[in-house]
């Protein structure tokens, strides 16, 4: 069991850092993703692991239970990383219509030429 | 229990959604309600600034009891970072309602107050894992917002702002993963008792999720080796939203006194010297980027943005040292680089606009030279540390409170030399964008009172040749105003913050508040 969940976490890990390094914006959504299974994984593993206990006290004394709080932490977790996943989506999608690029890099313009959006001040007044 | 705890996160999350949805084809009644919105958040900021003065209040949400729900917790310390939230976005609003970078896009006003949510609630937290929450708030609005009006490099930047706080988020959970395995709990007051007890087996556990805490809060302090987003990110963003963003960097600041005063103080074992071996270095390498930043940068705004992050090493120079004296310069040395930097981006975005380019080189000059010279001069000389502004007496009080033998040298030579080389950079920057450019022969006149010309000029070019009004400029001003307050009250001020780290080191103080330990015991 730990060594399942264990290597689990690790490869998920070593493969979304891998995806994020390539810095191309689709691959950087996926490595991001699979960071956050892995994290999630991860937050569950944190209150020890437990097969078949339920997350709740028992009135009467000794019967085991798994600790409940990850849980609710992993439940957090995931509805912010689904949330932010999505707008990664439409900020890259923005920035890849924008640009015709999906690059992550950005390439300082090197001289002072047209610029965006302001366009050409006195050149054109003059 | 004290209801009017919670009231600054309530209020925008109840308002923001108002605004985004019934207010959105709506800008005057969207501008009116979120100032309304603002103007109550700092009255409602004051008052809890005033009602701080005493022991920690704590708000126990549902009324759980501490260790098992979640508080918020009003010492000196959130309070006054709440209340410099509340002003500092009180003056970018009206900046950015007076110039209309507000109505260049959709939802400003809704995401505005959403990241003001965000901030205020990261500020008054009492639990680790709510924190995460609120730091997710605050990146979250402040994504729209930094893409807020599009545009080509506008959009790239703000796709490597978002990547690169995902990535800082995801560290954020496995650090709380780690810390949780360890210790078995998240509310701050209590990790701060477990962790004296933490036992010899768990010690590389806490210190690993120590470590991974601290990188996280500096990706958002925007420290050295990961401060490579901060230029990208403030120079291409909404000039008012970079003003706003002035606040964020603080965030992290924040989170480290906090964490490192509380749960990793003095005296743990675990984390022992933690600070002083990473952030101190990291710190001064970052004083040295942001000079050199200053003095390489050819666009205005990557400029200013260079200068933040020099004054963000300086803070965190001071913070380093976790002494109350160097905690005292450092919360005065905060107060002062938040309004600075966003007195230089309010001021930025006004030039900008006249001279339709942030590029720095001479054009003709623009209309009101002098008066943006005037204000360029009073910002740059408080974000250079000159006197008489209160730059100087920020890096005077750090320098001060360094003088410990072990890092006199390395803290005092950054900081100076940094300072020096920044004034350079913003001496050049000043004389090209002001001086020289009134020696070249402006080729229209400028006409001042009117914009009617025959060859119909551009709403950029109009814009261009607009003098700028009251209410544009007012809001630099009032930056610039409050600097010199704090210049003129140095002296009521760290009176007041010596009260302020005082209570901060006192740790007891803060644990016995949260978890009522004396009605217990």
């Amino acid at each position: 069991m730990e060594i399942v969940i264990a290597s689990t976490v690790g490869t998920l890990t070593a493969a979304g850092i891998y995806l994020i390094l390539r810095l191309r914006a689709f691959a950087i959504i996926l490595g991001l993703a699979l960071l956050s299974y892995a994290v999630n994984i991860f937050l569950f593993a944190s209150g020890r692991l437990a097969i078949n206990m339920p997350p709740i006290l028992n009135p009467y004394g000794d019967a085991a239970y798994t600790d409940p709080l990850p849980q609710a932490l992993v439940l957090t977790a995931i509805v912010i990383s689904f949330g932010m996943t999505a707008v990664l989506v439409m900020v890259a999608l923005g920035a890849f219509l924008e640009s015709d690029d999906d690059r992550i890099d950005i390439e300082e313009p090197a001289t002072e030429g047209p610029e965006q959006g302001t366009g050409k001040g006195e050149a054109g007044a003059s | 229990m004290n209801h009017w705890i919670i009231a600054p996160v309530v209020l925008p999350a109840l308002l923001a959604p108002l605004i985004g949805f019934v207010m959105r084809h709506d800008v005057p009644l969207a501008r009116t309600a979120s100032v309304a919105g603002t103007l109550a958040l700092m009255a409602i900021a004051v008052g809890l600034f005033v009602m701080s003065m005493g022991d920690p209040q704590v708000y126990y949400l549902g009324d759980w009891p501490a260790p098992f729900g979640i508080v918020l917790v009003l010492d000196r310390l959130s309070a006054l970072m709440v209340l410099l939230t509340t002003v500092l976005a009180f003056i970018v609003l009206i900046h950015a309602i007076a110039t209309g970078w507000d109505a260049r896009g959709w939802h400003f006003h809704a995401l505005f107050q959403f990241q003001l949510m965000g901030i205020i609630g990261a500020f008054l937290t009492g639990d680790i894992f709510n924190l995460f929450v609120f730091f997710e708030i605050l990146l979250i609005a402040s994504y729209g917002l930094m893409i807020h009006s599009g545009g080509r490099e506008r959009m790239r930047a703000g796709l490597q702002y978002v990547v690169i706080n995902l990535a800082g988020s995801t560290l954020f959970l496995f650090a709380l993963g780690v810390l949780y395995a360890s210790t078995g709990t998240l509310n701050m007051a209590d990790l701060a008792v477990r962790m004296q007890e933490v036992p010899e087996g768990e010690a590389a556990l806490v210190r690993v999720a120590a470590m991974l805490l601290m990188i996280v809060f500096a990706l958002k302090a925007a420290l050295f080796p990961i401060q490579f987003w901060l230029p990208g990110t403030y120079a291409n963003a909404p000039a008012p939203v970079a003003a706003l963003f002035a606040i964020m960097t603080k965030v992290g600041a924040y989170s480290i006194l906090r964490i490192h005063t509380l749960i990793f103080g003095p005296g743990i074992e675990a984390t022992h010297g933690l600070p002083g071996t990473w952030l101190f270095p990291a710190a001064i390498v970052t004083i040295a980027i942001g000079a050199l930043g200053v003095l390489g940068a050819r666009r205005l705004m990557p400029l200013i943005a260079f200068s933040v992050l020099g004054s963000m090493g300086t803070l965190m120079v001071a913070i380093s040292a976790f002494t109350p004296v160097a905690t005292t310069a450092a919360l005065y040395y905060l107060v002062h680089s938040t309004f600075s930097a966003a007195a230089l981006f309010l001021m930025a975005d006004l030039v900008i606009t006249r001279r339709q380019s942030d590029w720095l080189s001479a054009r003709p000059a623009t209309v009101q030279n002098g008066l943006f010279a005037a204000l360029f001069f009073a910002a740059a000389i408080a974000m250079a540390g000159m006197p008489p502004l209160s730059g100087f007496l920020g890096k005077l009080l750090v320098l001060d409170a360094l003088r410990d033998p072990g890092i006199i040298g390395w803290a005092w030579s950054a900081v100076l030399i940094g300072s020096l080389v920044t004034i350079v950079g913003f001496a050049r920057a000043g004389s090209l964008l002001f001086w020289k450019s009134t020696s070249i022969a402006v080729d229209l006149p400028p006409a001042p009172d009117t914009g009617e010309d025959a060859p119909a000029p551009s709403a950029a070019e109009i814009a261009a040749r607009r003098p700028v009004g009251v209410a544009e400029v007012a809001p630099t001003m009032a930056a610039l105003a409050v600097l010199g307050a704090i210049t003129i009250f140095a002296g009521p001020l760290t009176s007041f913050l010596d009260g302020t780290t005082a209570q901060l080191f006192d740790r007891e103080g803060y644990v016995t508040s949260v978890l009522k330990l004396e009605t217990e015991g």
